[in-house]
């Protein structure tokens, strides 16, 4: 079982949490090209590396964001996604 | 073939030619390179030679052949799919599955079993018609069945699944198969390297190299191989051999586990599938009974297993098959599933003049091995996509042309 250390709510098993995929910064409606879009929906780079991913916490219906390396599965970062690292991305 | 079996009763072991012959020098330069020495790469270097005349080829593996997903599969072969681009190529792939033992010389252990996906839902059952529709539509063997007649064939299921989720029915399909994994690999590999095109095992390709937009060949870890053309046939290593060139794609990996039990009595002849459960099973030759469920929730280049895996699997397997609560599980393992978001896979020719792709093989690319092969040979010696494989273009994306395939995934995802 793999454990998970999340503020306030303390250490909870990995299987409480449902992924929510990448945290990926969404283009501006209005001015966005084809392109981008594509891009934005479709495609990325699916290489191993560190990334910042939505993870719901069923028990509590709580958002987290997580700084996870999908090589090693080790989670380095845990904050709530209402004022966590989102706008950083 | 008793005679033959006397005639190795009394040779001895020197005296066998190995299956593989010793390994050549890696050579400074090929015409064609192909990356990863799974069933994929070994079949397009078979066709390539036996079709097009191309033999100055390298196979170049990083571990050993098969090594990769292609021995890790629950080696399931089907072509009861969606769409029509799906259902036309994985049909093809199946018949050239049926003759591959005949080709080789060698026993694949093709065994035609019948498949059976599971309907427990209202809405799995509308899917089951729309494939059955469209499968029959291009004259495959495939029905949607009532509860009667799958218990008729399948008399250890519990029906009701435990008054958890009935069956509802579900989708037959006549031709659906088993066949040995390795086997394939290696009948495609030995009948490459007989027609002269060289595999390195333990060697890996660590860079791709580029003039004017132009490959020109790929750096190992044995040094640079020049080559005209570059084939990537990886599987679960596709974005890191993409990243070498700035390519884009939609891929992402997945652990996807399998398990098998102790060996038990023949029961089942089938291959049964739940989607809504997210299980599958048939019942190998030697009585195990071999397993798999969906990928893992979330991106990993990792071939570790996890206790999870088995909980949620023998959970599902223990309402369809009361009896499997007795029995124990004996091996267990992971493959690095390279899922696309539309479930079809991503061939043919990039931006890249030279270099080819043959990847999002996710948790179906077993099947294709044969016809993937020969597709990408075509591609590769013409120039130019094989019509069976343009639907499956890099830039369908881009043209938002996908090939909506998740219907029918065997689990659910
Ligand atoms: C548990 C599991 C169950 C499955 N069940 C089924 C099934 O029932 N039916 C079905 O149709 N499909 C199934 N699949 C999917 C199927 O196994 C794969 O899609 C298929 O085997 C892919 O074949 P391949 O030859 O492309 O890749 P692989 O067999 O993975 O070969 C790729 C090779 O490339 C090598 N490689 C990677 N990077 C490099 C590098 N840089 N340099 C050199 N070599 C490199 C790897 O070592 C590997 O040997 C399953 C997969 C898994 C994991």
């Amino acid at each position: 079982m793999k454990f998970v250390t999340c503020p306030s709510l303390g250490r909870r098993a990995l299987s409480e949490f449902t992924y929510g995929g990448r945290l990926e910064k969404e283009p501006d409606q209005e001015s966005v090209s084809e392109k981008a879009w594509t891009d934005y929906v479709f495609y990325r780079n699916g290489a191993p590396q560190t990334l910042k991913e939505w993870w719901y916490h069923r028990p509590t219906g709580i958002w987290f964001l997580f700084e996870r390396n999908t090589l090693t599965d080790r989670i380095t970062r845990v904050e709530f996604a209402n004022r966590g690292i989102e706008n950083e991305a | 073939m008793p005679l033959r079996l006397l005639k190795y009763a009394w040779k001895k072991s020197e005296d066998e030619p190995r299956f593989f012959p010793d390994e050549k020098p890696l050579k400074k330069a090929y015409d064609v390179v192909i990356i990863g020495g799974g069933g994929h790469g070994m079949a397009c270097a078979y066709y390539l030679a036996k079709e097009h005349g191309i033999t100055n080829v390298a196979v170049l593996e990083q571990g050993y052949i098969g090594g990769g997903n292609t021995g890790r599969n629950t080696t399931i072969v089907r072509s009861n799919y969606l769409t029509s681009e799906g259902v036309k190529f994985y049909d093809e792939s199946l018949k050239l599955f049926e003759d591959l033992s005949d080709d080789f010389d060698l026993n694949i252990f093709y065994s035609t079993r019948g498949h059976f996906t599971l309907a427990h839902t209202d809405s799995a059952m509308r899917t089951m018609r729309w494939r059955a529709e469209v499968n029959k539509h291009h004259g495959i063997d495939s029905e949607v069945v009532d509860v009667e007649t799958i218990q008729k064939e399948v008399p250890y299921m519990d029906m009701s699944c435990n008054g958890q989720h009935p069956v509802m029915g579900a989708l037959y399909h006549a031709p659906g198969s088993v066949a040995r994994h390795d086997a394939v690999a290696w009948g495609y590999a030995r009948g490459a390297q007989q027609r002269g095109v060289e595999i390195h095992q333990k060697t890996r390709v660590t860079d791709i190299k580029t003039k004017g937009g132009k490959v020109v060949g790929v750096e190992t870890d044995r040094g640079f191989v020049e080559a005209k053309k570059v084939i990537s046939m990886v599987a679960g290593s596709t974005p890191r051999i993409t990243e070498m060139l700035e390519i884009e794609t939609p891929i992402e990996i997945f652990p996807l586990q399998a398990c098998v039990t102790e060996p038990v009595k023949p029961f089942m002849d089938t291959i049964v599938v739940s989607g809504s459960l997210h299980v599958y099973v048939s019942q190998s030759s030697r009585g195990e009974l071999v397993m798999g469920a969906s990928v893992d929730p979330a991106e990993l280049h990792s071939t570790r297993s996890t206790l999870d895996f088995v909980e949620g699997l023998t959970d599902q397997m223990m309402d369809l098959f009361p009896f499997t609560s007795r029995l124990k599980i004996m091996r267990q393992w992971a493959g690095m599933s390279d899922i696309t978001p539309d479930f079809a896979p991503i061939m043919g020719k990039t931006d890249v003049e030279g270099f080819y792709l043959d990847a999002g093989w996710g948790t179906w690319g077993f099947k294709a091995t044969p016809i993937s092969g020969k597709t990408m040979a075509y591609t590769v010696a013409n120039d130019t996509p094989h019509e069976l494989i343009k639907p499956f273009s890099l830039s369908r994306y881009t043209d938002f042309k996908l090939v909506g395939e998740k219907g029918a995934a065997s689990v659910g995802h």
